[in-house]
């Protein structure tokens, strides 16, 4: 089987984010960068579907400036065969239907099985990028799956739906997934497996964005009006869990 | 302007969210039109022309089916602007659209500033506001952010459709939510654990709280996938919608599928150690502090009361 697994790096959301100089996007200096959440579990279907059919070769594939080299390390070290990079510094101001167009362009002679994506990326956050490739590679797509079961060339998975509730659906390769959080516990890197990670092939290609022109402008970016009026409480434990007895005694009935 | 909104219908029901999206087409003064896969005998309160293929005879969610008898509808109607929300149908069905249109697709609006649409960015730590350079749009509005003020009323002008479509992707069921042990809407105390806890055994912490508080303890998503807290006790849209007189979260971002699960809390404390923090939003107090020091702190002081 040949697969492919497209992550994005993105930054700690922990993080205090600043506005970049052009106003279009926050500032990517003094972040401190991960793989997409939902990539990870993207990563280890990937593995554990090749450690199921055994014959398997699992491409994994990332576009953004040099840095994403290093998450991508992670997703080799986790059992990937090789990388791919994309190598764009512009990718952060891309919108999704040009960054598929660019996963796209590199997948359509590949003839790649199966396709996973995170459902989401956590800074963009538009959960179109995977749908998109299957759309412009003219395959089946299957969004924010929960579960996942491979038999000689069917695939059944779950979809998760408002409410808890879950869509069993059956396709067949070739196929695109989307992964949500939950379809597996992703497997940490053991040390063996960095050390052979570092082996690995990771290819960077240049980025080829000619085909898909931009169909949006960021008119504004900023941060949201803090609505707030919430009391922040700053300072030692003692004095704070006394601060708020006394807060929860003088605005609920609960310690009554 | 007009605006074609799509509804949704799903397990035999008609999904009744769509008044979201006649309050976004009424917010903006825009003449609207419907389009859903569902049943003449399940119609939404609505007064416009309703485009409705029969589930019977179209099942529910094909990605192919769905959007090709949405392809003729939009290829007739002309709107501006095609409407979702943004749930498992919408983002599912959305892209494919907005493909097909080569048209710009803007996801989990939350709000229209100047006439031009906001979303979140970073888990809503940061907003970005878009301006369309096609023709026609294709939006996603997040869950809540556009809202009637009463119920919708109204009789569609029902105009049947018909496409010829086949897919792959077949739908052969569905799962239902797991509900048994403990019920958290009936909860009036919920302390709940998130991420920020760090380890399981952490989550001890927040048991012993909930416990003080005389009340119950839940989680975030994170924690519930994790195994350290059962499915039942997860707060959030794929989880409990809770209500109770006090919410506390500790170690909680406060993303939007979290927020929507118990914002309407009659008080909430967060307790976190990002100032920054999106719960703080929504947050009557917000505790900058580590749970891990504060929270032991806390119940020990309860508990002497
Ligand atoms: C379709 C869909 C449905 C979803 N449904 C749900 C749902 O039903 N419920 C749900 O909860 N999520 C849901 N999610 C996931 C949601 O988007 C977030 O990923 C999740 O809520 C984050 O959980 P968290 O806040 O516990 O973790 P994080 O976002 O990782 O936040 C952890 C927080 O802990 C703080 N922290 C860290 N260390 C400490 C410490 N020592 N002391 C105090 N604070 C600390 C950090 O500052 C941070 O704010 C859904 C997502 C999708 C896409
Ligand atoms: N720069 C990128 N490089 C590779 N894959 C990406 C990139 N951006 C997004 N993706 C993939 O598309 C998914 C959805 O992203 P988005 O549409 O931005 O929410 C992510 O989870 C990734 O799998």
């Amino acid at each position: 089987m040949n697969i492919l697994i497209c992550i994005k790096q993105v930054p700690d959301m922990e993080s205090k984010f600043k506005i970049n100089g052009e106003g279009n996007w926050y500032d990517r200096a003094d972040l401190a960068w991960r793989m997409n959440e939902y990539d990870e579990y993207a990563v280890e279907q990937a593995v554990r579907l090749k450690e199921q059919v055994k014959d398997a070769d699992l491409t994994v594939l990332c576009i953004g400036p040099d840095q994403v080299t290093e998450t991508m390390k992670k997703a080799l070290a986790m059992g990937c065969d090789r990388g791919v990079h994309i190598a764009d510094a512009d990718s952060y101001k891309r919108e999704p239907i040009e960054i598929a167009s660019m996963i796209a362009g590199f997948a359509k002679d590949k003839n790649f099985d199966v396709i996973f994506t995170g459902m989401q990326s956590q800074d963009r956050g538009s959960a179109q990028v995977g749908v998109m490739v299957a759309e412009l590679l003219g395959i089946a797509a299957v969004t924010t799956i929960v579960g996942f079961a491979y038999d000689n060339g069917t695939i059944n998975v779950k979809r998760e739906l408002e409410g808890g509730s879950k869509a069993l659906v059956t396709t067949t390769t070739p196929v695109v997934l989307t992964c949500q959080l939950g379809l597996n516990t992703p497997r940490y890197p053991t040390l063996p497996n960095i050390m052979k990670a570092k082996k690995k092939e990771l290819l960077t290609l240049a980025a080829d964005a000619g085909s898909v022109g931009s169909r949006q402008e960021t008119a504004a970016f900023y941060f949201p009006e803090k609505k707030g009026g919430g009391i922040v409480l700053e300072g030692d434990a003692a004095e704070l869990a006394d601060k708020l007895i006394h807060l929860l005694k003088e605005k609920t009935g609960v310690l009554a | 302007m007009k605006t074609l909104l799509v509804a949704e219908f799903r397990e035999g029901k008609l999904r009744v969210k769509y008044s979201q999206l006649i309050a976004f087409a009424q917010q903006q003064g825009s003449e609207a039109s419907m389009f859903l896969v569902g049943s003449p005998g399940d119609l939404p309160q609505f007064n416009g022309p309703l485009y409705l293929a029969d589930v019977a005879k179209y099942g529910e969610y094909n990605p192919s089916v769905h959007k090709q008898l949405l392809l003729d509808v939009i290829a007739k109607e002309q709107p501006d602007q095609i409407v979702f929300h943004h749930s498992s149908y919408g983002w599912d069905l959305a892209p494919r659209i907005a493909v097909a249109l080569k048209a710009a697709q803007i996801a989990e609006v939350v709000a229209v500033e100047e006439g031009l649409p906001v979303v979140p960015v970073c888990n809503a730590k940061l907003r970005r506001k878009i301006k369309p350079t096609t023709a026609q749009t294709v939006l996603t509005l997040q869950a809540g952010a556009f809202g009637l003020e009463d119920d919708p009323v109204g009789t569609p002008t029902v105009v049947a459709i018909d496409a010829d479509a086949a897919g792959k992707v077949q739908c052969t069921g569905y799962e239902a939510a797991k509900i048994e042990g403990v019920d958290l809407t009936k909860s009036e105390i919920i302390v709940s654990a998130g991420r920020g806890v760090g380890k399981p055994e952490n989550v001890a912490m927040v048991q012993a709280l909930a416990k003080a508080l005389g009340g119950e303890y839940g989680a975030s998503r994170p924690v519930v996938d994790a195994g350290w807290v059962e499915h039942n006790r997860q707060v959030g849209t794929t989880g409990s919608t809770v209500t109770p007189k006090l919410y506390v979260a500790c170690g909680i971002s406060g993303a939007i599928q979290h927020l929507a699960g118990m914002k309407k809390s009659e008080f909430i404390v967060a307790v976190n150690t990002d100032k920054d923090a999106p719960i703080g939003e929504v947050a009557n107090v917000l505790v900058v502090a580590d749970l891990k020091q504060f929270l032991p702190v806390l119940t020990e002081k309860l508990n002497a009361l």
